[in-house]
């Protein structure tokens, strides 16, 4: 098994906003211990247009000072946009370059669109939405995926078989980052030849969400409202502790399909799974479809005037009481904690 | 227009999930269309409706999959393709390339399928499908218009996409895979009528064999090595007091004892 055990493996380094996004750091660690001690890692940076050339350079900096062996960069106008073909052809560059066996992305909206083109386009396998990886000591080899499935009521793992490529999407928030390697062993860092393909999307227009706001797959504080909250107004206490707290506000499906919320919020088996740090469930019954898409979070806090409400079965710590009432309460001690220093 | 739509069928979400000997028991389960799939099919209705054509429903599965295929008969699809290959389960790239062989030889206008499957949650195979055959894709969409092409061009697919840097508009040639986020629609439930005309609809089922596929594409690049149930999560405690007392205690337990600030 040398072979195996020497793998070289490549990742996709996504950027958001002109900076290195946290979940390319943490596919670069897991790339690093899937390709093991003898292994090679490369990352692959793409973007374009005038804006995009020292942000591309500082993000390569990064990734070789934490482990990236060579960091192939493609600054091309083609990639300015998302179109999907484009960035899966700037993948593609790299793959024919380096002739990787792993292929790591993070599993979001642009990681998720791109991984199965990438593994079909190889004839190569997808274990998408990797949540944990277990590699043996001797090295890559045999290492063992675990992903969710039905959204984490239950877990698969899986294993590489010998002598395919596989492509690996891994979720945001769940693997350690790529620590910084020693002073003097940094990667390289390369431009890479890339001929942008006959691009299929234009992209017509984007309203971006407002600034500073978390992205529910990436928060590490997670707020979330379901039929208690009554109305679209009643989101407003939940956005305010969500602020102090430096967190995202999600929902559930029955305050989405009330309409209180859009869609994009929803959390569960349909939705999004979500593994942050802290979830704190406001009017949320806890129907086992939200709890599926949930209840991988850290700590649980629930706030319920239903003191039989199932979301109380997962919760760490359990207020039975009227949202408007606790929830307002709990902003106020925490912007009272938090201007606190040393707290 | 001809349109085809990718199916899956999948457990009702409300069901648990119980492990029984290293598999999942689908017993007395109740079986869906996957949700996200029923929007990529109401949505192929209604441009039926509005552009003329026909809408075709293609599942790869397990011969229960028919269930799924004569729900979406009813609730409107003129005809259904049954790949029927019971070992393929897990095997992302063994039934993209069913599905693509399958379209291949509809030669579709538009091919619609769902973001993802609410089972494996993946959100792989279509892509892939889309991959092998060199079809142009638009992902997570939330509105999609088809516009003829200005000047003789050929026609197009405009999508309003959900991203996470925001809801993006993109425009795509025709043919093309369009994937069905949640919002897009609201499906249609089937009419009684409907449930007595998908009876006399054509229901073809196929193998792998008869779409020419070779033990090369159907060969599995990853295995299952476990299958596990998710940590048990213990009911912690619920906070007493005065709706005040119960924030304080709340705030000092998630900065003292979860660590969390």
């Amino acid at each position: 098994m040398s072979d195996q055990s020497k793998r070289t493996a490549l990742v996709y380094a996504e950027c958001a906003e002109g900076k290195l996004r946290r979940v390319a750091l943490e596919a670069l660690g897991a790339a690093r211990r899937l390709a093991g001690d003898g292994g090679s890692v490369h990352a692959v940076l793409a973007g374009g247009g005038s804006a995009a050339s020292p942000a591309l350079a500082a993000a390569a900096a990064e990734l070789a000072a934490r482990g990236a062996g060579v960091v192939h960069v493609i600054d091309d106008p083609a990639l300015a946009g998302f179109a999907p073909e484009a960035y899966a052809a700037a993948i593609g560059a790299a793959v024919a370059a380096v002739q990787p066996s792993i292929i790591v992305l993070g599993h979001t909206a642009a990681g998720r669109e791109l991984a199965p083109r990438v593994a079909a386009a190889l004839k190569g396998g997808h274990i998408a939405d990797v949540t944990a990886i277990q590699v043996p000591e001797d090295g890559g080899a045999d290492a063992i995926l675990t992903r969710p499935l039905y959204a984490g009521k239950a877990f698969e793992q899986r294993r590489l078989l010998p002598g395919a490529s596989c492509v690996i999407t891994v979720r945001p928030n769940n693997l350690p980052v790529a620590e910084p390697v020693e002073a003097g062993s940094e990667g390289k860092v390369a431009a890479l030849a890339y001929a942008a393909p006959p691009l299929w999307t234009t992209v017509r227009d984007v309203v971006r969400k407002a600034s500073g706001r978390v992205d529910l797959a990436e928060a590490d504080i997670i707020v979330s409202g379901g039929r208690g909250v009554r109305s679209a107004d009643g989101f407003a206490p939940l956005e305010a502790l969500a602020k102090v707290l430096g967190g995202a506000v999600g929902a559930s499906r029955g305050a989405c399909d009330a309409g209180y919320c859009d869609y994009a919020l929803q959390i569960g088996q349909t939705g999004k799974t979500v593994t942050p740090k802290l979830y704190i469930a406001c009017g949320i019954s806890g129907a086992i479809q939200h709890l599926a898409g949930m209840s991988q979070s850290r700590v649980i806090v629930a706030i319920n005037k239903d003191p039989d409400a199932p979301i109380f079965g997962v919760a760490d710590y359990g207020i039975v009481g009227d949202l408007f009432e606790v929830v307002p309460l709990l902003t106020a001690e925490f912007e009272r904690i938090l201007a606190t220093p040393g707290s | 227009m001809q349109i085809a739509v990718l199916m899956k069928q999948t457990f009702d979400t409300e069901e648990k999930i119980e492990l029984v000997g290293g598999a999942v028991a689908e017993h007395s389960v109740k079986y869906i269309i996957n949700p996200y799939d029923e929007y990529a099919l109401e949505e192929a209705l209604r441009l039926r409706e509005a552009h003329g054509g026909s809408v075709t429903v293609i599942s790869c599965g397990p011969g229960r999959a028919v269930e799924a295929l004569r729900t979406g008969l009813a609730m409107g699809a003129d005809e259904a393709v049954l790949i029927a290959e019971d070992g393929l389960a897990g095997n992302d790239r063994a039934i993209a390339a069913a599905l693509a062989a399958a379209v291949k030889s509809l030669q579709p206008d538009l091919l619609l399928a769902g973001l993802f499957a609410v089972d494996r949650g993946a959100g792989s195979v279509a892509l892939q499908a889309a991959e092998l055959l060199g079809l142009p894709h638009a992902s997570a969409a939330l509105k999609l218009e088809i516009r003829d092409g200005a000047g003789g061009g050929g026609r197009t697919a405009v999508v309003e996409r959900d991203t996470e840097w925001g809801v993006e508009t993109v425009e795509v040639p025709l043919p093309a895979l369009v994937t069905a986020q949640q919002g897009l629609n609201e499906p249609r439930y089937p009419s009684l009528p409907g449930i007595m005309k998908a009876k006399r609809k054509p229901l073809r089922e196929v193998t792998a064999a008869e779409l020419g596929l070779s033990a090369d594409d159907l060969a599995p690049r990853t295995e299952r090595v476990a299958l596990l149930a998710p940590p048990v999560r213990a009911a912690g405690r619920k906070l007493a007091g005065t709706p005040g007392e119960q924030a304080a205690q709340l705030a000092e337990l998630l900065q003292r004892e979860a660590k969390l600030f």
